[in-house]
């Protein structure tokens, strides 16, 4: 997954007309495009709609990780000035990709630590078509990297399917795939969420009340996904679907299959943003080359993005060129690896209202954001709760984990603001995660076991 | 309480918050170093000698100890370079975040991550069925251990800040005393079915902490009634 950060850039002042699919023409701007993410957002909904139902898609995962090698950080002629107000706002970013995310986990924490249904083993996707109830350990191990292997040649498919697309500029296609994925994944799973549930807590519900509920769920997040609306709902409704998206796959990846496959699709990150032959770089440089930016797939914006009517006149004036700004700011700068946008298309931030650009201050304050890939936010939902669904049920594990993730994501902000390019989110994160799962596992676990029975305290 | 100061003070800054989650993360790296000494320990040793084990198992709280004050000092040392460089980005040339601070907040990481360790455990187990105890343990266990976790926490906050303002200032005796009052507040532990053999005396401790840590933060007893005057 691809991290960006916004830089602003005092040259994209006029930016006009956007769509949600195309960025706005802003003068030569050198900014890198994380195209990588959008194709794999795009794949991701390739996959959702061949898949629909049982299987989740690696799509999403190889959308996601498309989308999240990319992060590049923009170039532009006031890049000293950019690079300190970058790293002052450092700080501030990290905060804001930390509240989301852990959203997300205690999300799926919680539901996997209260709902039964996400822990029993009702079958597995039709990509990992091994089972691992075998009696060796030979034979599961074999059976788990071979499933790895599938799951990861559907991703690299699927990445450059869509890296072939957007050459193609089929965008209609992967526009109309990105709204089928989040449409099926909104309701279909959301509906699924909220059966079980409501049979764990023991709730009546009847089936007029189901549909509206779910049907209201439904259609104000896709008008709030693909179309605009305000920032916390949008910011919302990705973290629910990456719950759910991450929920799926922890029900449906069996034991051994989920850690090396986790493991492989980091390393799969790091060559794909980072190899210059790599899809997702591809995809990238040539959406850089048309001027355009990133296919708006599932990445996570924090940026702010004010509304045309705004109440004070001066902040009006300013929000505009802010927020045109910040679109093309969005566009462009950071695709976290949303590659995982199979099950979600979430485009944090594709609606921009055009609007004439008035003032073509530089915004001295301007709100920028730092993207993150959703896919990113699955897959570290995924290392969470699954570290949380261990049947010995242990919540330093899980704590473990959690902090674990965390420093990753500020380490790869860091390398962000010193690289000031695209970057993979999810390397650094997963490999301290699943260092901290298993030692925290295997060698904490006993430990913190007697010292509490005998009530040391160290 | 721990929960409430984080709320109040540190949730507000950003910077903080990652000083806290990183402080955090060398805590549990010192664990997790520490649990791989005591596992080794153990393997390589009888299990059925259960004067042995239990020896071992002081050996480990005591080299844990020792291990958490070592990645104390290391991550005075990586915030030390982190104030380098923010004084270098700043516009105005000093730090937005001062030593103290960093040192409060690193104590709170510490302290959090040491006292969620120890409950979070035990608060699932109290959802549950009431198990705990059972087999003839004291009736106050949960009750203890929320003690003993809270003067935990705040103690490693104390601990956090005396041990960086003795590295500012090179004062060795008072990293000395913060290893000295860990060992002895971990020890303290050990007549834990005794339970005023543990409570008392880590209390004292902390109360000592807190009032040599308020000292050396630029605290005077003038302060305090100010402070306590103005509010009401």
């Amino acid at each position: 997954m691809i991290t960006f950060m916004n830089n602003s850039d005092s040259e994209d002042e006029t930016c006009n007309e956007r769509t949600s699919l195309m960025s706005a023409e802003s003068p030569s701007i050198p900014s890198y495009q994380d195209g990588l993410q959008a194709s794999e957002a795009g794949e991701a909904q390739i996959h959702r709609k061949r898949h629909a139902g049982s299987s989740r898609s690696p799509n999403n995962v190889a959308d996601g990780d498309m989308a999240d090698s990319g992060v590049r950080a923009r170039g532009s002629a006031l890049e000293n000035e950019d690079e300190e107000l970058t790293l002052k706002y450092g700080a501030k970013h990290v905060i804001m990709l930390f509240v989301p995310v852990t959203l997300c986990m205690i999300v799926v924490v919680a539901t996997i630590k209260s709902v039964r249904f996400y822990t029993e083993k009702n079958g597995q996707l039709i990509y990992t078509p091994f089972s691992e109830d075998t009696p060796s350990v030979g034979q599961r191990l074999l059976n788990s990297v071979l499933n790895t292997i599938i799951m990861i040649s559907v991703i690299v498919v699927m990445t450059v399917f869509l890296v072939v697309l957007y050459k193609y500029r089929c965008y209609k296609f992967i526009h109309g795939w990105l709204i089928l994925s989040s449409l099926m994944l909104l309701f279909l799973f959301t509906y699924i969420y909220l059966g079980e549930v409501l049979k764990t807590y023991n709730v009546a519900m009847d089936y007029p009340t189901v549909i509206l509920v779910i049907w209201n769920f439904g259609a104000v997040g896709m008008i709030c996904i693909h179309w605009k609306g305000p920032l916390q709902l949008q910011q919302a409704y990705l973290i629910m679907i990456s719950a759910l998206m991450a929920l799926v796959f922890i029900k449906y990846l069996p034991e051994w299959s989920a850690w090396v496959i986790l493991g492989a699709i980091s390393i799969y990150d790091l060559m794909a943003v980072l190899c210059p032959k790599g899809p997702l770089r591809m995809l990238v440089e040539t959406a850089q080359e048309r001027n355009e930016p990133i296919f708006p797939a599932l990445i996570y914006s924090s940026a702010m993005i004010w509304t045309v009517g705004m109440a004070k006149p001066d902040t009006a004036a300013r929000g505009p060129s802010q927020q045109t700004w910040d679109a093309a700011e969005d566009e462009r700068e950071n695709h976290s690896s949303p590659s995982h946008s199979d099950s979600q298309i979430l485009e944090t931030r594709s609606p921009v209202p055009s609007h004439p650009i008035t003032s073509l201050e530089e915004p001295e304050e301007e709100e920028r954001g730092v993207k993150l890939g959703l896919g990113d936010f699955i897959f570290y939902s995924v290392l969470v709760g699954k570290a949380a669904a261990t049947p010995s049920g242990d919540w330093n594990t899980t704590l473990a984990c959690f902090v674990a993730i965390l420093i990753g994501l500020c380490l790869t902000l860091l390398l962000l603001a010193v690289f000031k390019k695209a970057l993979p989110a999810l390397p650094i994160s997963i490999t301290f995660g699943l260092i901290f799962y298993f030692s925290t596992d295997n060698l904490v676990r006993p430990f913190m076991d007697t010292l509490a029975s005998h009530q040391l305290y160290i | 309480p721990a929960l409430s100061l984080f709320l109040f003070t540190i949730a507000r800054d950003p910077l903080r918050i990652i000083i806290l989650i990183a402080g955090a993360f060398f805590w549990l790296v010192s664990l997790l170093l520490s649990s791989l000494i005591w596992f080794i320990a153990v393997k390589a040793s009888d299990p059925r000698d259960e004067a042995l084990q239990r020896g071992l198992l002081i050996f480990g709280v005591m080299f844990s100890v020792l291990l958490q004050e070592a990645f104390r000092f290391l991550y005075y040392k990586l915030l030390r370079k982190a104030i380098e460089g923010l004084v270098a980005l700043s516009e105005d040339g000093c730090s937005p975040i001062s030593i103290q601070q960093m040192a409060y907040v690193a104590g709170v990481g510490f302290g959090l991550m040491s006292g969620a360790f120890s409950m979070i455990n035990l608060l699932a187990d109290a959802l549950g069925p009431g198990t705990v105890g059972i087999h003839g343990d004291s009736q106050l266990y949960f009750l203890t251990s929320a003690f003993m976790t809270m003067v935990l926490i705040f103690l490693h906050t104390f601990w956090g800040i005396l041990f960086f303002h003795g590295c500012e200032n090179r004062r060795w005796w008072e990293i000395a005393a913060v290893v000295l009052m860990h060992l002895a507040v971990s020890g303290s532990t050990f007549w834990n079915p005794l339970y005023v053999g543990s409570l008392v005396p880590s209390y004292l401790l902390m109360a000592a902490a807190a009032v040599w840590a308020y000292l050396l933060s630029g605290g005077s007893a003038q302060n305090l009634r100010r402070f306590l005057l103005c509010k009401c």
